[in-house]
């Protein structure tokens, strides 16, 4: 009798739970592409979405994707991020909803809270999702696995399931809705971490957020001919990154290194100056939608992975490129 | 001060990746395999602590008699103590737990491990022995100073990085930047001699259970021949209409 009822109220309560992080009360775009995902999920199992947000602020955006709930953390305590105690919010609300699955982006943060909750729930992590669940029982996921060599088709069977969903693997769905905000005040325990200080550039776009990445390697021959990659950045508002070569030579800073062994990248568009195309590179950056490659050599074995190229020296092809981008930019916008 | 570097046994980043069993094994033939690049350069960080404020490393892996090569090439480079936990590693969470147990029963204070293993690419084994542990967690960590029980770290974050304070017991998770590459150490001769009569130690596992299962492996489809262009307007006409990416 009694299992009986239990099994009822998790039917009735659950729901899916979706983290959606925002900087500065602004929701990013990979939280409107999480919050799509978790309508797709909530879709799947003929249930609701809630958000989790943490100083949100403007929540409407979230309805317009799939949102049903938001429930929202204010807590001046968690202006700097702070792992042990925003997993602790988020398990929270995990339980008051009792949600069964939960979504998170891959940023860098929520790489960092998704164990943490995951101990906290006893539930299964699956990181790196490609799709939609394959089925929602026995619960399976398609994920990266070998840096982007292969993919890995992965049950979670706890009872609760964390998924991370890769930056622009599912893309943004709009679904009508608004999202009814409430305030949600855990308790968040021990912060054990303390933030001392920033140094992030608040200008740039980083490689996590960037749409289109522009990287070099060491083809530019030195740091010194930087400038036509930062303009071309500039001019598509992208992220520049770089060869690990590059940042161990100090031409340019690690955290622009991308590959195997430094960020990975997910953008829209990937452009490859001057770098050979190593399998550790390749690696990093096969999640790309779009890659572009412009390098002197024929050989080089990027042009294998790329979709688009021109064989040329990039002292030569990088200005045009340049010139010629910001007329397309000023005559398409 | 008592280290523990958590070392992954995985194949070498140029390996090509292939699959068995009807594609639910990763197939190992042919396959080199060393210590998992994150791990390495933490490893290299323990080095330092061992050699400038005597700190004890020991380092431990949780697998099959395989990985044995690659806790010796640990202790090569310098570790103390080498442990192997005898079972197969299936999943982050039962990775996660067996290694709760060894850091708990032997006191560790600082335990390294990577960001990531380059294999399976989990990224949660060092988050989730923080939260089995209790000890405080600091991912993507690229510097890592300890002040008696107080830790200055700092990690990677998106755009940027930040610098946090913290005590032991403290898990990292890891990655370049801890050490430079130019500080990576090959084993020398001296080195491999030593290692060789160095306790490696194999306990048995305490019997986690998963919460994941890795199923099957797909490999992605061959990628069509790239597109050449000679110009750059033909290149801007086709990444905006064909591509739709400008
Ligand atoms: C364990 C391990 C991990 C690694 N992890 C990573 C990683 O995460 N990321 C990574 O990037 N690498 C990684 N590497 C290194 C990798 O193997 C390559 O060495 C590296 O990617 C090469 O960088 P590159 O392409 O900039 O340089 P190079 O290989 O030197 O290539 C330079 C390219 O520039 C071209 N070029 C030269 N002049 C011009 C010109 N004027 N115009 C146009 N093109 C020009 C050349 O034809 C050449 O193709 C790793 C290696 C190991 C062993």
């Amino acid at each position: 009798m009694n299992h009986v009822f239990a099994s009822l109220e998790i039917l009735i309560n659950m729901s899916v739970l979706v983290y959606t992080e925002s900087e500065n009360g602004v929701f990013k775009k990979a939280s409107l592409e999480v919050a799509s995902y978790a309508k797709g999920i909530a879709d799947m199992m003929g249930t609701s979405v809630t958000a989790v947000a943490v100083n949100g602020g403007d929540t409407a955006p979230l309805g317009t994707y799939g949102v049903d709930k938001v429930l929202n953390i204010k807590d001046a305590k968690l202006d700097a991020f702070n792992a042990a105690a925003y997993a602790k919010g988020i398990a929270a609300a995990a339980k008051a909803e009792g949600a069964q699955v939960v979504v998170l982006t891959q940023s860098a943060n929520a790489k960092y809270l998704a164990p943490l909750l995951a101990v906290a729930l006893e539930a299964g992590y699956a990181s790196n999702v490609v799709s939609l669940p394959e089925s929602a029982s026995p619960f399976t996921v398609k994920r990266t696995a070998f840096t982007n060599k292969a993919f890995s088709h992965t049950e979670i069977t706890t009872a609760i399931k964390i998924v991370g969903l890769g930056q622009n693997a599912y893309g943004l769905k709009e679904a009508s809705g608004a999202a009814a905000t409430e305030d949600f005040s855990p308790e968040l325990g021990d912060f054990g971490v303390e933030v001392q200080s920033v140094d992030k550039a608040t200008d740039k776009v980083s490689i996590a957020d960037a749409e289109v990445v522009v990287s070099a390697g060491r083809g530019l021959k030195g740091p010194e001919n930087w400038g036509m990659i930062e303009e071309m950045a500039d001019i598509l508002g992208a992220a520049t990154a770089c060869s690990k070569p590059v940042s161990d030579l100090g031409w340019r800073p690690h955290g622009e290194h991308v590959g195997q062994t430094g960020k990975p990248v997910a953008s829209n568009l990937y452009i490859a100056i001057g770098i050979s195309g190593a399998i550790q590179h390749l690696a990093g950056i096969n999640s790309s939608k779009v890659k572009v490659v412009i390098n002197n050599d024929p050989e080089a074995p990027f042009f294998k992975a790329a979709d688009y190229g021109i064989v040329g020296d990039a002292f030569e092809v990088v200005p045009e490129l340049n010139e010629k981008l910001r007329a397309f930019k000023a005559a398409n916008s | 001060m008592k280290i523990l570097v958590c070392i992954s046994h995985v194949p070498d980043t140029t390996s090509k990746i292939n699959f068995t069993d009807g594609d639910t094994k990763f197939d190992t033939n042919g396959v080199q395999f060393v210590i998992n690049p994150n791990d390495e350069f933490g490893l290299t960080r323990a080095m330092w602590f061992k050699e400038k404020q005597g700190a004890s490393v020991d380092v431990i892996n949780v697998g099959g008699p395989e990985t044995e090569p690659t806790l010796r090439k640990a202790l090569a480079i310098g570790a103390d103590t080498a442990i192997r936990v005898n079972v197969e590693a299936k999943d982050g969470f039962q990775v996660a737990k067996e290694l709760a147990k060894v850091v708990q029963d032997g006191g560790y204070d600082l335990v390294i491990a990577g960001r990531e293993s380059i294999d399976y690419n989990g990224g949660m084994v060092p988050g989730m022995l923080a939260g089995l542990t209790g000890a405080n967690f600091v991912n993507t960590c690229i510097s890592l100073d300890v002040d008696g029980t107080t830790a200055t770290a700092t990690r990677e974050i998106d755009g940027g990085k930040e610098t946090v304070k913290t005590s032991l017991p403290l898990v990292i998770g890891g990655q370049k930047g801890l050490v430079e590459e130019s500080d990576l150490r090959i084993p020398n001769m001296r080195g491999i001699m030593m290692a060789r009569k160095k306790p490696l130690n194999v306990v048995e596992p305490s019997g986690a259970e998963t919460e994941t299962n890795a199923v099957s492996f797909e490999k992605p489809a061959p990628k069509g021949a790239v597109k050449l262009v000679e110009t750059v307007d033909e290149l801007i006409d086709l990444l905006h209409n064909e591509a739709k990416a400008i």
